[in-house]
């Protein structure tokens, strides 16, 4: 038993046990090498049992480590030896030092042929599992066709059909398209009902792989899998006989037909589901049986199946009963003994927590899961409680939350620190109600973490706080308080009160920064003597200070010398110029966020992510809350006047008179709409073309031309607006106003965020910049009303704005399956809207599907069986709630016609989409 | 209804997959490597070492599971050995626990089996694996059964 098989002389053994010093067993192994191959290259030809010994031997070598490029030819003639354990040693060097010498591939694929053909279930035993092992493309070529035969064939061995079916598996998994589909398949799904559990295990991999290629054509697996586990769960403990596992019957097996259902939704046959209900009922009351034994592999058994049950209820997500049993069940696992089972809980709970079904139920552990991160041993286990607490928090609970992980961070791992910072950055960002609490935390974090806060964490801020007027006060000053040497990045726009006290104080500083910092601050300087010119020779004398012009760093002496010279010689409009404010960031999705991702791999916390979003109805919004508050706006400070605003010309003096005060909500208008201009003629048309694109002229006539180019992201937009001026004459008194309708003023909120000068002049263009919110699902559009004086005429013109419903979609991508389910789901009456109409337009393929991608949902390809069909879904996001949306376009090419069936949670919605949608073919 | 759970559903692209299987001893030598996914001889050693690492700074407190790269490590302690899956995130912990319990069969196969039956009778190891488990996935569950095949297999030598 203890020498290598067979006879070997025991030279293995006293190396392996390290008696031989590393060389000594180099040496050793080179003699033994040279032994070999002299023997295969001897003039006497060896012997099947010899050559199994070299080659046995070369293995043994090979695995403690050592290289070996010979003995192959060898290994291949034991191949077609009659004698098992030849045989067996030929096919284990074949699998274990695979060599792509084609050669050699040749000979290896015309042994296995023979034994495949052998009936000789122990030599296809070898053959297909070095098929299985190797799984190459040659193989595949040779095989693929044959396999499915074997496997299917009445009378192959039980353990064969095993073999094959795996075989089959690895072959499909590297080379799909080289197996062909058959009538084996159907065949293969009948395997579910063998008599053989090892079979029906082996099988129920094949067609779970199978069925997540082609559910269509696996789709009668659900029901034979559905009463395959009902045998089973419902078999006393004993019936399964060799199967049972520690009194757990099919635990394996049991977990795989799990499996195989989360590849459909949940069956639509009633009596199917019926079963299935009961299965998973069946299972969750087991776990609350005593146990069997006291084993803990009999709870481990148990428990694979619990948690895979678990699974497919949070997979199909349509029975509450059950998501709120699950979570029970998992509550009780987050005090159990076993600390297997308490990461598990945890670990299973974060996807429960995304299910708008046991979100609440989920909450009610927070206790015991921010208990788990005070006293957990294992780092593992305190990371999942993280990850749980970050998917359930929500508006209720984040300030708890966020304060809890802040303190866990103060005696965290070094190992999960960057993530819990970035965890603890997002969550206040998002659940942030008001800013000073959000800006307290995240300076907390960067006390607390320091170090691991990256550089993500630290844009973001300074980018929400350079886009929140409001929050800048507040920030500058607890910044200041907090870390006067380290953090004064953020300076350059956020300062407000007396300029000489604000800049003695921030100069009495100045020494105890770094260099970078330094840099910044003396680019603030050179802005307070824009802003404040009675501050100026202060900041010159500063600035020529021998510290600072001849400073030994290159970057911070070049500042001082060209800072310095700006001050003396440009004029106070060239300062202007040079120094106005930056743009506020535009929107985009949060760098921490994407960095959340980066670092947790795109698997796992990505979908987390996305299943979050889908499901949180209050998400403040992304980047940036739209609304420009009016309070900061309204009181003239110099904070506002860093951002460049006190450039800003006074109100003017035509109508509407409020105009002026910059950011007002619409409504403060709707006293002065009896002054609005009737729609300007061709309006609609210009209207419905933007319902699919976002950039383009929106009006133009003799005078006058308005260009659009918006964005939008979840439930907000921001319209860029441009007003030309096509004459050599200056319009005067010019003032644009949006009007939102009594009707619309609770859906939508839209704000223009700066006056335009009222002046302007001929040949010039304009910007002006709209934010708006959809606050809930709407039918009309706001509009634009533009007053201005041409020569000595009041003109006044009229526009809607092309803002509709179908601009706050985000597209969602899936898969037919879940496309179909999830159109089943909405199968009531109210919720379908269907549209019949002629085309009028040409009918384009590629036309068509632009728009529907323009009109914001996803285009989901390969979803709908006839390829001509176009389908899509996607969400549209208000602030109040998400409006899950399909979409389906039957064109019929004869007819001209197209049918247009749209199908959402909510009627309204549901008319809307298809009115905007229906006039765009 | 708003359109539930697409995330879920997309993760579960590969199903029940065995990356590969290792059995080390405490001081890192392998006893047995089997591997379902290409890597070169580099990688390998690499994972050898890293899966040795990560394992066995682990106590009895800890769980039988540790995160690994984009996967997941599930191991078992024997004596001095450690038996390691390594699988998908999302693949099912304690059903690969236990199938990794399934290995006591070489106990009954080698009559009490040590280190040194898996060195020395490294070959027939790779035959228990391969009965046990094929292509990445579990074939056969029932310690009986394998152990039957397995003694039939002995009665050819």
């Amino acid at each position: 038993m203890l020498k290598p098989q067979p006879r070997g002389d025991g030279f293995g053994g006293r190396a392996s046990r390290g008696q031989l010093s590393k060389e000594a067993e180099i040496k050793r192994i080179n003699k033994e090498l040279a032994n070999i191959r002299s023997k295969f290259k001897g003039d006497k030809a060896l012997d099947g049992y010899s050559k199994k010994k070299y080659v046995c031997k070369l293995l043994f070598i090979f695995l403690l480590g050592h290289d070996i490029d010979f003995g192959h030819m060898e290994a291949v003639n034991l191949l077609s030896s009659n004698r098992y354990t030849e045989k067996q040693i030929g096919y284990l060097f074949i699998s274990v030092l695979v060599n792509s010498n084609s050669e050699l591939i040749r000979l290896i694929n015309n042994a296995i042929k023979n034994d495949l053909a052998s009936r000789n279930p122990t030599f296809m035993g070898l053959a297909l599992h070095c098929v299985a092992s190797v799984g190459s493309r040659e193989m595949a070529e040779a095989f693929a066709g044959e396999i499915p035969r074997v496997l299917v064939a009445g009378d192959t061995m039980d353990s064969v059909k095993q073999s094959a079916a795996l075989c089959l598996l690895r072959l499909y998994r590297t080379s799909s398209d080289l197996v062909p589909m058959g009538d084996w398949t159907s065949r293969v799904v009948h395997l579910l009902n063998d008599q053989h559990l090892g079979v029906v295990t082996a099988a129920t991999s094949l067609i779970t792989t199978l069925a997540q290629k082609n559910p269509e054509e696996f789709k009668t697996s659900v029901s034979l899998a559905v009463s395959r586990l009902s045998r089973i769960v419902t078999s006393a403990s004993t019936d399964l006989q060799d199967y049972t596992y520690y009194f757990v019957p099919a635990p394996w097996l049991s977990v795989k037909l799990l499996r195989l259902l989360q590849c459909y939704p949940p069956p639509e046959d009633p009596a199917v589901r019926g079963r299935l209900t009961e299965c998973l009922e069946t299972i969750l009351n087991k776990a609350q049986e005593p146990p069997k034994s006291k084993k803990v592999q009999h709870s481990n058994a148990k428990n694979a199946v619990l948690f895979e049950a678990i699974s497919l209820i949070i997979h199909h997500d349509s029975e509450p009963n059950l998501l709120v049993r699950a979570c029970n069940q998992l509550g009780q696992f987050l005090q159990h003994r076993e600390t297997n089972l308490r990461y598990l809980a945890l670990e299973s709970m974060c996807t429960l927590a995304s299910s708008e079904f046991s979100h609440e139920a989920v909450k009610t552990h927070i206790e015991t899961v921010i208990n788990a991160l005070k006293t957990e041993r294992d780092v593992s286990v305190r990371q999942r409680a993280v990850d749980l607490l970050y998917a359930m928090c929500d508006r209720s609970n984040a300030p708890q939350i966020v304060a809890e992980m802040l303190s866990y961070l103060e005696t965290a791992d070094y190992s999960i620190r960057e993530e819990i910072v970035l965890k603890v950055a997002i969550l206040a960002e998002k659940y942030a109600v008001d800013y000073t609490w959000y800006v307290d935390t995240i300076l907390n974090l960067i006390r607390i973490a320091g170090d691991y806060v990256s550089e993500e964490v630290w844009y973001r801020v300074i980018q929400i706080v350079v886009n929140r007027d409001d929050v800048q006060g507040y920030a500058a000053k607890t910044v200041f308080e907090v870390r006067p040497q380290g953090c004064q990045e953020g300076w350059g726009r956020v300062v407000e009160g007396d300029p000489l006290i604000q800049f003695n104080l921030l100069h009495s500083k100045f020494h105890l920064c770094s260099v970078p910092t330094r840099a910044l601050l003396l680019s603030t300087y050179i802005k307070f003597v824009n802003l404040f010119p009675e501050v100026k020779p202060t900041i010159q004398d500063v600035l020529r200070s021998d510290s600072q012009l001849r400073n030994a760093d290159v970057e911070l002496q070049q500042r001082a010398v060209e800072y310095l010279r700006l001050s003396t010689v440009a004029s106070t409009d060239i300062l202007a110029t040079v120094l106005e404010e930056m743009p506020p960031f535009p929107e985009r999705e949060s760098s921490i966020l994407a960095k959340l991702k980066k670092k947790k791999g795109p698997s796992t916390v990505t979908d987390l992510e996305d299943a979050k979003r889908e499901r949180s109805v209050d998400v403040n919004g992304g980047p940036e809350p739209a609304p420009a508050s009016t309070s900061a706006m309204s009181t003239p400070s110099p904070s506002a006047d860093l951002l460049g605003l006190g450039a800003a010309p006074p109100a003017p003096a035509g109508p509407p008179p409020s105009s002026g005060s910059g950011g007002l909500l619409v409504d403060v208008f709707s006293d002065s709409a009896s002054a609005v201009a009737p729609l300007a003629p061709g309006s609609e048309d210009n209207f419905a073309r933007f319902v699919c694109k976002n950039n383009g002229v929106l009006f133009e006539n003799q005078l006058l031309q308005i260009g659009l180019k918006s964005e939008f992201r979840q439930n907000l937009g921001r319209m860029f607006i441009f007003y030309g001026n096509k004459t050599s004459t200056q319009f005067l008194n010019f003032t644009p106003t949006l009007i939102c309708s009594d009707d619309l003023q609770p859906h939508i909120l839209g704000c223009i965020t700066k006056p335009v000068d009222p002046t302007v002049e001929g040949g010039a263009q304009v910007q002006q910049v709209v934010n708006i919110e959809c606050v809930s699902d709407f039918t009309e559009a706001p509009v634009l009303s533009i007053q201005f004086r041409y020569g000595g005429t009041f003109q006044n013109v009229s526009v809607q704005l092309p803002i509709t419903l179908n601009k706050f979609f985000q597209p969602t991508e899936m898969a037919s399956q879940d496309f179909f389910q999830r159109w089943k789901q909405l199968s009531n009456p109210q919720q379908e809207v269907q549209n019949i109409f002629k085309a009028k337009h040409p009918m384009d393929t590629e036309v068509t599907k632009a728009k529907i991608i323009g009109f914001g949902s996803a285009l989901l390809e390969e979803v709908d069986p006839n390829p001509a069909n176009f389908v899509g879904a996607g969400i549209i996001h208000t602030k109040t709630t998400q409006i899950g949306c399909l979409l389906r376009l039957e064109p019929n090419l004869q007819a001209q016609m197209y049918r247009l069936t749209l199908r959402t949670s909510k009627e309204a919605v549901s008319q809307r989409l298809c009115e905007l949608l229906s006039a765009q073919f | 209804v708003r359109l539930k759970g697409q995330g879920k559903r997309c993760k579960r692209s590969e199903g029940l997959e065995i990356r590969f299987i290792l059995i080390q001893n405490r001081a890192g030598k392998t006893r047995l490597a089997k591997w379902y996914m290409q890597f070169d001889d580099d990688e390998k050693q690499k994972l050898i070492e890293e899966v040795h690492a990560v394992v066995t700074v682990r106590d009895a407190k800890h769980t039988n599971f540790v995160e690994f790269r984009n996967f997941k490590i599930i191991y078992r302690r024997y004596a001095g050995l450690y038996f390691c899956i390594c699988v998908d995130v999302n693949d099912n912990n304690l059903a690969y626990l236990e199938a990794i319990h399934n290995f006591v069969v070489l106990n009954e196969y080698f009559h009490n089996v040590c280190e040194l039956d898996l060195v020395f009778n490294f070959y027939k190891v790779y035959t228990v694996v391969d009965e046990m488990f094929l292509a990445g996935e579990i074939r056969e569950t029932s310690q009986t059964k394998v152990l039957k095949q397995l003694l039939m297999l002995q009665s050819l030598e």
